[in-house]
């Protein structure tokens, strides 16, 4: 069994105790913390449900030994709001475009738009299908999450 | 020690390995974690190198690039290391999707040591030496000797993958795969080929064809016999279409899951063919 150790989660320290060696991230987010936005699908990788930023890199959190991410900056697409009940402008385009179907891919896409963004304000339609092409979405066809994504890039570069 | 240990430095993750030679060692999490998830492997004891800035580190000389195991594919991409060692790049951009390539590692794909390694022909066509450290002090090999089977490399117990340095040729590289689709896909068949102006050679590496990483000598020597160096005229398409069958016969694939031989085999040629003319196209070639 791991020493206990602290993961800093959108800002806040919480210790994790009493675990396992082989939790992932994503295990101890959902199960132990209760941040069940961050999504548990395919855990290999291959899907991005379970996108989060650590230290500002886009991370599958699936494919991270929970314990090997102490002293790190972990931020969830709980974290990304500007408040509770605030959507974000990434999370308001979304809703707009209408590019949530039944949403378990949603706040993985919410998180690597938020990455792709940062990066890139104004991403072809190029950059954004590379950077989403390892979100996997099996309803919407993708379409309406790339208007979603150029909805959001135009709003936030409207804004001062 | 306590059973899991994020190194700071490589000191450090010597030390641990050297007292615990039986912990598992933990780069980008993205070939170890699937198996840990899937409750295949239950590791009593890891060492996570990824923080360990040694390890981070690449280097570009005048004939020799250094590339730290724990290079991510995005930073093979992203820096300069993208125009010393071009072949990698590409190589890097067809792995996973970006949050993979941002924890995947050089030395994560070498210690992995599928043959679907993308990396892994690069390496070999850019003539790596693969450095490691241990009890014993440092080894270096050529991926060769590294890479013994599927999965199977000689790593000693308590030895770390430190960096691989490799060739800088003057000349273009390609590194080409064949996958359903362009992202989130392992390779059914890889190629790697890399020309060198100064020595008049052409190497050619496979991955996904074979139990470990063949180099196409055979061909490599026929085809250098081919090149007009002096002029750089492109290559018949006579001489691109032998060439893409004297490198097939360098494969041994097998049918699985993925593919069958016959169609790796016919891929390879293909991918051989199409990658000699990108990199002797007319006009410059020894330029890179």
């Amino acid at each position: 069994m791991p020493d206990p150790y602290s993961l800093r989660v959108n800002g806040v320290e919480c210790e994790v105790t009493d675990t396992d060696l082989a939790e992932s991230l994503l295990f101890v987010l959902r199960e132990r913390l209760g941040l069940t936005g961050t999504k548990n699908a395919c855990t290999e990788g291959e899907c991005s449900s379970c996108a989060v930023l650590i230290d500002g890199v886009l991370t599958c959190s699936c494919l991270v030994l929970a314990a090997t991410a102490a002293g790190q900056e972990i931020t969830t697409v709980e974290g990304l709001g500007d408040g509770r009940d605030e959507l974000s402008v990434v999370q308001e385009a979304f809703v707009e475009e209408g590019a949530v179907q039944c949403g378990f891919c949603t706040p993985g896409l919410i998180v690597a738009v938020h990455d792709l963004l940062e990066a890139n304000p104004e991403p072809s339609d190029g950059d954004v299908r590379e950077a989403l092409s390892g979100n996997l979405c099996r309803c919407t066809g993708y379409g309406r999450i790339l208007a979603a994504v150029h909805s959001a890039a135009a709003t936030k570069r409207s804004q001062p | 020690m306590s059973d899991v240990v994020v190194a700071q430095s490589l000191d450090e993750a010597r030390e641990a390995l050297a007292s615990h030679p039986d912990a598992t060692v933990l780069a980008g999490g993205t070939d170890l974690m699937v198996e840990i998830n899937r409750g295949l492997r239950r590791p009593r004891r890891v060492v996570g190198v990824a923080q360990v800035p040694e390890l981070r580190r690449w280097s570009v000389g005048a004939d020799r690039v250094v590339v730290g195991a724990g290079v991510t594919y995005t930073e093979m991409m992203t820096t300069a290391l993208a125009d010393a060692a071009p072949a990698l790049a590409q190589a890097a951009r067809t792995v996973g999707s970006p949050p993979i390539r941002n924890a995947g590692s050089l030395g994560g794909n070498l210690g992995t040591a599928s043959p679907a390694g993308d990396t892994l022909p690069v390496l070999a066509a850019l003539n790596a030496e693969i450095v490691v450290v241990g009890p014993d002090g440092e080894r270096r090999m050529g991926l060769d000797d590294f890479v013994v089977g599927v999965k199977q490399t000689n790593l000693r117990p308590g030895e770390l993958i430190v960096a691989a340095e490799l060739d800088r040729p003057r000349g273009r590289q390609e590194f080409l795969k064949i996958g359903p689709r362009n992202a989130m896909v392992i390779s059914m068949a890889g190629l790697a080929l890399v020309a060198d102006h100064d020595a008049r050679t052409v190497r050619c590496a496979l991955g996904a064809v074979a139990a470990g990483i063949p180099r196409a000598r055979e061909a490599e020597a026929w085809v250098a016999g081919q090149i007009d160096w002096d002029n750089g005229a492109g290559v018949d398409d006579a001489v691109a279409d032998e060439f893409g069958q004297r490198v097939a016969a360098a494969s041994s694939p097998i049918d699985d899951h993925r593919s069958t031989a016959a169609y790796r085999r016919h891929a390879v040629a293909v991918l051989a063919t199409r990658a000699l003319q990108r990199a002797f196209a007319p006009g410059g070639h020894g330029d890179a």
